[in-house]
């Protein structure tokens, strides 16, 4: 039974985890694919800066937390967000509006968002250092420990405090999203531009609102997922390098410029991960008895090793485009 | 190459006097010039030796990005391929390694690799003796997971062994130019699998596919300490040429930079040889009208995989001779930044598609690069005396590293100015318009 707890705490809790992280970043970068039809690469330096934002906020206000009683964190993250979006809508307007104006090929805007990234990471890093930071200032990150009610079961279910937060703040994040897709004006619109930007142009959409209010959104949403990934480890300036990959592989999975697509690729990528690097060896240990003796199981029966956890979202990737370009759910082809 | 219609200036007459070519190098002579009044010889030679090496990469980049409009963000993994090599060729001999049994452990295990493999493609291929789809790519997946796990463990076992004993592989000892073209060779082997994969879609997947084989390949020189020392770092690589203690330090890197030099020339020579045969035309009118290229029966996927390796030879063989210059292998010094994104302005900059651009580019991005962190600094300087003076402040002590992200804003800066202003780049490519 122990087994299976090491399990549940290594692979399920630690694969949500990754998993929602990644599902909220992926879903960012579907909608700016859908509506402005380029891969945008500063997506994961926009998740790094809103972190950074919350960072500085808590910096600023340490006990605003205690009042309500979540950490500090937390509470400064609305004010994040907005902060992010309207950075987001800024960029837009600085960089991406004056290439879209001159026609460029989307490949161009790649490249233009490639210029964002370095530039965004040297701001980060020139105003934050190059070391890891903790986003509990004041207060202490909080540890629960479910026993289980079996008798095998001698060790408990670990979850710490800020991944039950990320739990919570993902299916809000996912259900207001849907509502706002299917229900409201605005997220009708934006299906409309995403599914014939022609068509809807001609039918009375005003473009540019839908670009905002997408920049919005990712931007807001970047700044969820990178608060709550630097709440379960530490903040770091270079963050940006290990989420790219990961979530661009799951916007893929998922099919391009679909919503739940990103949902799930987010969980398949953040799941195949954990199971990559989850050591086999210990389910193993209960059964070894019923081996041949020649048999001997190593103790590190890991498919890669943690470090090479890179690996595992760009094989995914590769698998994909092979089998299936458009991704699990249909999205479209880039 | 931004907006297919050529504008009027790109269709006036060629026989003009290079003005434009003239004032630009002149600026550039000046700037170098200011560089070596500044900075010393001893640098400024240096400074000149990498750039010419990055002059390199551009050029394969350009071939890439210019001649066929494919996009690779992932410049970084195949410099590191080259620098390995150039590391692995030239290194002395480990006897520690090579004296005892270990060598033929090794082998042992990359032989039942190679059986492995042979066995799985094997069971894939089962549905040829009547195996049901289904069922053979169950047996398939199967047996690869398991016969993987077992390869995976003997290898690490063996590797952890050499790594115990011998510290780590060594090299061959051979003169280090074969590292280059053995590097040449290996990341134009690992640009043929990506191209094939991804030149057929948009050209969004060949970026972020590129940029992900570019971390595996740093992640796997980085913690494979049997084969590279890992972040140990593998020091010195012998040069080419005589080194600093036989010449001393300008001398060396001046005989260095001669070397260099002549291979730029020689790829600039095939270059615009190549560029001005049939090949070429044939290359540009698959990128500006890929439709009509194939309609006159050109095979455009395999051209366009021809220039992607190409371009990925000449990163290999430029990622060589930089790691040879340096004289230091160090796996975790292969940054995205430095490596990618500073070859991508270059190109851009220069004017993608046109040698001579690039040529240009690359010099002058490189002192751009290399002259930012001391402006940032001293400008950093000045703001603290400042705001000791006025606001009694207290300044961070990291100042200095912190300077150093100057460049990375300067050069993201750079790229989008560009984009934004000079969409062909300072030197365009002069678009011939036959008949």
């Amino acid at each position: 039974m122990n087994e299976l707890v090491f399990f549940i705490n290594n692979v399920v809790i630690a694969g949500s985890v990754t998993g929602s992280i990644y599902a909220i970043g992926a879903i960012g970068v579907t909608l700016v694919f859908s509506i402005m039809r380029f891969a945008h690469f500063a997506h994961a330096d926009m998740m790094t800066f809103g972190a950074f934002m919350v960072l500085l906020l808590t910096m600023a206000f340490p006990g605003a937390g205690a009042v309500v009683g979540l950490p500090t964190a937390v509470v400064m993250l609305p004010l994040a967000m907005a902060l992010t979006a309207l950075l987001a809508v800024g960029i837009d307007k600085a960089f991406y509006k004056p290439l879209r104006a001159h026609g460029v090929k989307p490949i161009v805007l790649v490249i233009g968002s490639l210029g964002v990234t370095l530039m965004l990471q040297g701001l980060i890093r020139l105003f934050a250092g190059t070391s890891a930071q903790s986003l509990y200032i004041a207060e202490r990150k909080e540890i629960y420990r479910l026993e289980l009610p079996f008798e095998l079961a001698t060790r408990p279910i670990i979850v710490t405090e800020p991944q039950i937060i990320l739990f919570i703040l993902t299916i809000a994040s996912v259900v207001g999203l849907h509502i706002f897709l299917n229900r409201s004006r605005l997220g009708k619109a934006m299906r409309a531009m995403s599914d014939n930007p022609d068509l809807a142009r001609a039918s009375g959409i005003n473009t540019n609102t839908i670009v905002a209010v997408t920049w919005v959104i990712a931007g807001g949403l970047a700044a969820i997922a990178g608060t709550l990934l630097s709440l379960d480890v530490t903040f770091k300036p270079d963050l940006s390098f290990f989420l790219l990959l990961p979530i661009f592989a799951a916007a893929i999975v998922g099919g391009v410029g679909h919503p739940y697509g990103a949902i799930a690729g987010g969980f398949v990528v953040g799941f195949a991960e954990t199971l990559a690097v989850f050591n086999w060896s210990v389910m193993l240990r209960p059964i070894a008895h019923l081996f041949p003796e020649w048999i001997e199981i190593p103790r590190n029966l890991a498919f890669v090793g943690t470090e090479y956890k890179i690996v595992v979202p760009f094989f995914i990737l590769v698998a994909i485009l092979v089998w299936r370009p458009t991704g699990i759910f249909k999205g479209k082809v880039i | 190459m931004n907006n297919p219609t050529p504008t009027p200036t790109e269709t006036t007459p060629q026989s003009r006097f290079p003005v434009r070519e003239v004032v630009l190098f002149g600026a550039l002579l000046v700037a170098v010039l200011g560089v070596y009044m500044a900075m010393g010889t001893a640098y400024s030679t240096r400074m000149l030796v990498e750039a010419a090496c990055y002059a390199i990469l551009a050029l394969g980049l350009t071939i890439q990005w210019g001649y066929a409009g494919q996009f690779n963000a992932g410049v970084m993994g195949f410099v590191a391929i080259g620098g390995f090599s150039a590391m692995f060729f030239s290194v002395p001999v480990n006897d520690a390694f090579w004296g005892t049994e270990l060598p033929g452990e090794l082998g042992r295990v990359l032989l039942y690799a190679v059986a492995s493999i042979a066995l799985v493609v094997g069971a894939t291929r089962l549905d040829r003796l009547g195996v049901p789809k289904k069922l053979r790519t169950v047996i398939a997946v199967i047996l690869g997971v398991v016969l993987y796990l077992v390869v995976i463990s003997m290898l690490r076992a063996v590797t952890s062994e050499i790594q115990s004993r011998a510290g780590f592989v060594g090299g061959l000892g051979l003169p280090a130019w074969t590292g280059w073209i053995v590097g040449g060779a290996l990341a134009g082997g690992i640009g043929y699998y990506i191209g094939r994969i991804c030149l057929g879609l948009r050209s969004d997947y060949l970026a972020i596919a590129t940029l992900g084989i570019a971390e595996i390949i740093k992640a796997f020189l980085k913690n494979s300490d049997w084969l590279t020392r890992g972040t140990a770092t593998v020091s010195p690589l012998p040069w080419p040429t005589p080194g600093p203690s036989e010449l001393g330090f300008t001398l060396a890197r001046a005989v260095y930079l001669s070397v260099t030099a002549a291979m730029i020339a020689v790829i600039f020579f095939l270059l615009h040889r190549a560029y001005h045969a049939p090949w070429g035309r044939m290359i540009r009118a698959i990128r500006d009208n890929e439709v009509s290229a194939a309609a006159m029966g050109k095979d455009i996927n395999k051209r366009r995989l021809e220039i992607f390796v190409l371009g990925c030879i000449l990163m290999g063989v430029g990622g060589g001779a930089l790691a040879s210059f340096n004289s230091l292998f160090d796996p975790q010094g292969y940054l995205p930044l430095n490596h990618t994104f500073l070859v991508l302005v270059m190109v851009i900059l220069g004017g993608p598609g046109n040698n001579l651009g690039t040529i240009f580019g690359a010099v002058a991005v490189y002192i751009i690069w290399l002259m930012s962190e001391p402006l940032a600094l001293f400008l950093m300087n000045l703001a603290v005396m400042f705001g000791e003076g006025v606001f009694g402040w207290d300044p961070p002590g990291n100042l200095s590293s912190r300077a150093l992200q100057a460049r990375v804003l300067v050069i993201g800066l750079l790229i989008t100015l560009v984009l934004r202003f000079a969409p062909q780049g300072l030197l365009p490519e002069k678009v011939k318009h036959h008949g």
